[in-house]
């Protein structure tokens, strides 16, 4: 069965940096941590947001708050200062990543 | 053992003063910190700088010290802000005028300046003394369209500042987070090499800088259970060990869990095991949250490593203009009306010599903020609001392009509707960041007290 984040009960907040944007997705508890772990990579985040994120995306780990970290590189058109898009300070990526479906 | 108690006033420049007031009003704190300055707000002062020599300060200044001096005098807490902009000179003078109008006679304020390189951009290029961000040397480039170019300093200026006594300082651009830590160390005493207890700091200051984000606001959780309308913001009871409690007013609405922390603490962090500050390299992975119930989480555990020998430095310069606007077509054939509408502006566009890097055509309530990602598009919808995003070279073709955008009313599909006005193009900015050898910036640095007469 196929679930996104959002119906699993993750939670994600995204921000900023000049044409970078961070994500943090938290795990409401560990085994999802773990299914999220195996199947929110780099390559298939990348695959995900498509056209939206022109750069690499890098994943870091944070088992202590069951937390998984990614950067975004050009992911913004140009970052706020020079963005024509609508979420321009890339905050609604918390949003975005939340469609993204785990297989049980 | 001493604790030291801090509020966060201010998330950003255009940031809501009533929390921080309430806050002031019924908690006891040592400190009220103030971060105004977001990356972009430096393009703001420095418009504002070209058009006086009296601006460059956020102007909101003057409705938080209205607030909050008349508690500063019952309370005596101090208080610490980079509001100083582009300006802290006259930014300072702002505040002993209040000063003086809310009766604070003897209190002493200090200016930090030195982050501040406009008059220098000459020097650094001969000298060569900027850095690209992999450490090779580094030319500013277009330097004369640079209009504001910044150094960020940290906690040691302000560190200077509160040892001169002061009960207010007021910095240009230092790291946000560095408003917070300087306090901790003035009253603990921490030295530079204590790297855990810095790092610790720089986590207090890092869960405070954003204000309301702390304590519910952004938050992804359960916030449609939350009173986010009396949003406390954050409060912070720091021991000299480095641990401390977050919390919020009480009364005041809102949530500090683990939950709203964690998302806090991984906010705008780019490589969570190194955040790279001016004073201390932060790892975030041996963090321990522990919520102890009634808006209270305690933070302990970070980490930290001495840090490189360069700050930070921005420039920021012109980079064309952004020419947004919105209108709506109704039910019937609303995508067809708005298809043609477009059409019709991209004929015009081309018919009119406009020139344009890009359009950008969103509509709003499908597809603006889920992009390629939203679900599939609605059959036959009631409406369909477009939202237009030019971006161009000039400020002419901008206004040009939005002028095209009024006689579609009358000259283009029938039912168009939410006109209202024409917009001003917004004013882009290209920012680019080096490094700066932290010698040659100190060496620079000017710190200014005098007591309110």
């Amino acid at each position: 069965m196929v679930r996104n984040l959002k119906e699993l009960g993750f939670r994600a907040r995204s921000g900023d940096k000049g044409d970078i944007v961070d994500i943090s997705l938290f795990a409401p508890d560990s085994e999802l941590y773990s299914r999220a772990l195996s199947q929110v990579t780099e390559t298939s985040l990348k695959d995900f947001f498509g056209d939206m994120v022109k750069g690499e995306i890098v994943r870091y780990e944070l088992p202590n708050l069951l937390a998984l970290k990614f950067v975004l590189y050009s992911a913004l058109d140009g970052g706020a200062a020079g963005s024509s898009r609508y979420d321009n300070l890339g905050k609604c990526y918390g949003g975005n990543i939340l469609r993204f479906e785990l297989r049980d | 053992m001493k604790k030291v108690v801090i509020g966060a006033g201010q998330g950003f420049y255009g940031d809501n003063p009533f929390p921080a007031y309430e806050l002031a009003l019924n908690e006891d704190i040592d400190y009220l910190c103030f971060d105004a300055l977001a990356e972009l707000t430096l393009a703001i002062l420095a418009k504002d700088r070209q058009k006086s020599p009296e601006f460059g300060y956020t102007k909101d200044l003057k409705a938080y010290l209205q607030l909050l001096l008349p508690v500063v005098a019952k309370k005596r807490f101090k208080l610490i802000t980079n509001a100083g902009g582009l300006n802290p000179q006259k930014a300072a003078q702002e505040i002993q005028s209040a000063g003086v109008k809310f009766g604070l006679k003897g209190i002493k304020i200090a200016v930090v300046e030195g982050d501040d390189f406009i008059q220098r951009l000459d020097s650094l290029n001969q000298k060569r003394i900027l850095r690209d961000l992999s450490g090779e040397p580094g030319e500013l480039t277009n330097k004369d369209k640079i209009y504001f170019a910044n150094a960020y300093l940290g906690a040691k200026p302000i560190v200077e500042a509160l040892k001169t006594g002061a009960d207010v300082v007021v910095t240009g651009r230092v790291t946000d987070s560095s408003l917070f830590l300087a306090p901790l160390i003035h009253e603990f005493g921490w030295t530079w090499d204590d790297y855990d207890r810095l790092a610790q700091g720089i986590v207090l200051g890092h869960l405070m800088e954003c204000s309301g984000q702390a304590t519910g606001g952004n938050f992804s959780g359960a916030w449609q259970e939350l009173d986010l309308a009396n949003i406390g913001y954050p409060v912070a009871e720091a021991l000299e060990d480095g641990s401390f409690v977050l919390g919020k007013p009480k009364k005041s609405g809102g949530l500090v869990s683990r939950e709203t922390v964690s998302e806090q603490l991984l906010y705008e962090i780019q490589d969570p095991f190194a955040y790279v500050t001016p004073e201390v390299v932060v790892d975030l992975s041996s963090i321990a949250l522990t919520d102890l119930g009634d808006n209270r989480v305690e933070v302990k555990g970070a980490k930290g490593k001495q840090p490189g020998g360069y700050y930070k430095f921005i420039t920021g310069q012109p980079n064309g203009y952004l020419a947004q606007i919105s209108f709506g077509y109704c039910w019937p054939d609303a995508y067809l009306k708005a298809e043609r509408a477009v059409g019709i502006l991209k004929k015009q566009l081309e018919q009119y010599k406009v020139a344009y890097d890009e359009l950008r055509v969103d509509m709003l309530g499908q597809n603006s903020l889920h992009l390629g990602l939203a679900a599939k598009r609605i059959a036959d919808p009631e409406e369909v609001v477009l939202r237009l995003a030019l971006k161009t070279e000039s400020r002419e073709a901008a206004q040009t392009f939005l002028r095209l955008l009024p006689p579609l009313a009358l000259n283009g599909p029938p039912g168009m509707g939410g006109f209202s006005g024409i917009p001003s193009p917004r004013e882009l900015v290209k920012i680019e960041s080096y490094l700066i050898p932290k010698a040659y910036v100190e060496e620079g640095i000017k710190i200014s007290a005098w007591e309110v007469e």
